[in-house]
């Protein structure tokens, strides 16, 4: 571990974004919200928010990009596409960490897309312990209120300095090119770190009435719990916003654009939702999860069960985004599957 | 970007013949333009692409033990892609990934009565295996085929079907829901299932390979199971959303009580043991 001064802390993201052989993001303001964005200015930078509106997901699999181009003049040309952004990510907090590992695991599952990949690969993810718990967010009830995985470095906020965990080589190799002025945490830092990440536990409201590891023996109960899906989803939108916000998921849906001329074009992929109509539709109009109370119940059983049966991990973060960006508020993971709980046992 | 880094980059191919099946439905020979063969087994499905109107997954119809390197696509024009790719002819050029997912278990079925039971499209990835069976003939033993669609004129592969009717190395039925007055045919008319109660089945030594309709399942297995047919003994293809063919883009999922399926990974064939009961499956 090694202590860096606030100041000191400010250089160091100054030096890199003026050396610019990557480009810096850091979460900054925006509105009276936060958001990941591109850091012009070191002083912007907030390392104090609570939950960003989107989670860091987008710099890897972006809202919308593209996968190949196309030419048609005498024969079919087709080119793979992948534009890829060196990135330093700075600010991420523990739960959108171990959501990425998930990501991960996702995209290097099998089949290896190196459209995700890549951009992983050449990004650095710089962590920060939570500051500030928002409203919505039950993350010690998940296990991502800290983490020891799954970032580059990891900063600790100490008052007047910050302590930085060292978690793989590209974090150590970003210190020594830009970080003049560290020193040695001293035993009492690192007892000071441990009791900053044993506060934020504690400074959640909202929480799970049982442990996370029971998800997926609690869906496979409530799978058939009808009358409940039916209950929690009638005042659902299909809108896709908690699909959208989700740093879990990854879903996608697939577009060719032709340019003006038709001679040529792009295929895109961008982000798709479960919870819209349209989700499960098949070529002969079929439409396999036709009931709103369907794409609600398989959004929740992706997260507690579909993805822990893949990857072995629970898809929930406790971020709480999901439930802050649902409008008619149906979507608070701790409600539903709290509810759930009581409703099976 | 090199070309072998895309999973979502599919080679070019041509269009070497197409063939008027129905109203609906065309038949496609495709050939790579790598020369290759596609290399699949009967059942799997390859994603195919229409550049500028996108991509759809479409089962593969002709069997491995078909003679040349091309293999056979039946396409009824449904959405964008499967109607830009009927205004294609011979000799345009298309793009194709693949050949994705699981195939119907022919070492399983080797020294098996098979009973077939197509409904409408469902012919179509099944005629990759009814073809490699029929190619392998004395690998197998007594084969039936039922074959239902709603008119005569909705009939694919009609010549096909003629060598079926006079093959004597094979019993083949078939149906139609309903016969115009003015239609003349021969075959029985009735929904699938009425074909079922007339063949004589041997539920140790026979296997069924179902595709048809979502519809069409739920009645053809009530039947099967009827005639006590063990639901191991039972292969079903199943269509969905395989928007990416590789396990990603999560629109396949096929979910139940007791688990779930992406039907690009872990189907299209799927032994109806293990779907049984899945309230997205049948």
């Amino acid at each position: 571990m090694k202590i860096i001064d606030k100041e000191d802390l400010d250089s160091f993201v100054a030096d890199m974004i003026e050396k610019g052989e990557k480009e810096v993001v850091g979460v900054q303001e925006k509105g009276h919200k936060y958001a990941f964005q591109e850091l012009k200015r070191a002083e912007d930078l907030r390392l104090d928010y609570d939950v960003t509106m989107l989670p860091p997901k987008k710099y890897f699999m972006p809202q919308r990009e593209d996968l190949l181009e196309y030419e048609k003049d005498e024969d079919l040309s087709l080119e793979g596409v992948n534009e890829v952004v060196p990135r330093i990510i700075i600010g991420i907090h523990p739960y959108d960490l171990i959501a990425i590992e998930q990501m991960d695991r996702v995209f290097s599952d099998t089949y290896e897309d190196e459209h995700y990949l890549k951009k992983r690969k050449e990004s650095v993810l710089i962590g920060v312990n939570m500051q500030e718990v928002s409203e919505w967010s039950f993350a010690a009830s998940m296990g991502t209120a800290t983490t020891d995985y799954g970032y580059d470095l990891m900063l600790t906020d100490l008052g007047d300095r910050y302590a930085i965990e060292i978690g793989s080589s590209k974090g150590s190799d970003l210190l020594e090119r830009y970080c003049v002025d560290l020193k040695e945490a001293k035993s009492e830092d690192i007892e000071s770190v441990e009791r900053e990440k044993e506060k934020i536990k504690e400074s959640f409201e909202k929480e799970f009435e049982f442990s996370p590891e029971s998800l997926p023996w609690l869906m496979e109960q409530g799978y058939e719990k009808k009358e409940f899906w039916e209950e929690h989803a009638e005042d659902c939108y299909s809108c896709g916003s908690c699909n959208l916000v989700c740093p879990t998921c990854y879903c996608f849906d697939v577009q060719d654009i032709s340019d003006l001329s038709l001679g040529g074009g792009k295929r895109t992929r961008k982000w798709d939702g479960c919870l819209l109509e349209s989700f499960a539709v098949v070529a002969s109009g079929e439409n396999f999860r036709e009931e709103r109370s369907e794409r609600y119940r398989h959004r929740y059983m992706r997260k507690g069960k579909y993805l822990y049966d893949m990857f072995g991990d629970i898809a929930c973060v406790g971020c709480g985004r999901c439930s802050s960006h649902c409008v008619p508020d149906i979507a608070d993971p701790t409600v539903v599957f709290n509810e759930l709980m009581e409703e099976v046992r | 970007m090199s070309a072998e880094e895309s999973i979502y980059l599919p080679e070019t191919a041509t269009i070497v013949d197409t063939k008027e099946m129905t109203e609906r439905e065309k038949l496609f020979e495709v050939e790579l333009d790598s020369g290759e063969e596609l290399g699949h087994e009967p059942g799997q499905f390859v994603e195919l692409s229409i550049p500028g109107i996108g991509e759809a997954p479409i089962s593969v119809s002709s069997a491995p033990t078909k003679e040349g390197h091309t293999f056979e696509l039946c396409v009824r024009a449904v959405g964008n892609v499967t109607n830009a790719l009927h205004r294609k002819e011979k000799g345009d050029k298309i793009g194709i990934r693949g050949p994705y997912g699981t195939s119907f278990p022919v070492e399983e079925l080797e020294g098996r009565n098979l009973l077939f039971i197509a409904g409408g499209l469902g012919i179509a990835p099944l005629r990759s295996l009814i073809n490699y069976v029929i190619d392998k003939r004395e690998d197998f033993q007594d084969v039936n085929i039922l074959y239902g669609c709603r008119k005569p004129c909705e009939l694919l592969y009609e010549d096909e079907v003629e060598d079926w009717r006079t093959n004597d190395e094979l019993d083949y039925r078939e149906t139609v829901d309903e016969c115009p007055d003015d239609v003349c045919w021969e075959g029985n008319v009735g929904v699938i299932t009425t074909l079922i109660p007339g063949v004589d089945i041997d539920v140790e030594n026979t296997y069924s390979v179902v595709c048809g309709p979502p519809i069409m399942y739920k009645f053809v297995l009530q039947e099967l199971e009827e005639k006590e047919l063990p639901a191991e003994q039972i292969y079903l293809s199943m269509e969905r959303r395989m928007k990416c063919g590789v396990g990603k883009c999560g629109h396949c999922q096929i979910n139940g009580e007791e688990g779930e399926y992406y039907a690009c990974q872990d189907g299209p064939v799927f032994n109806y043991a293990d779907v049984q009961g899945f309230e997205e499956a049948i």
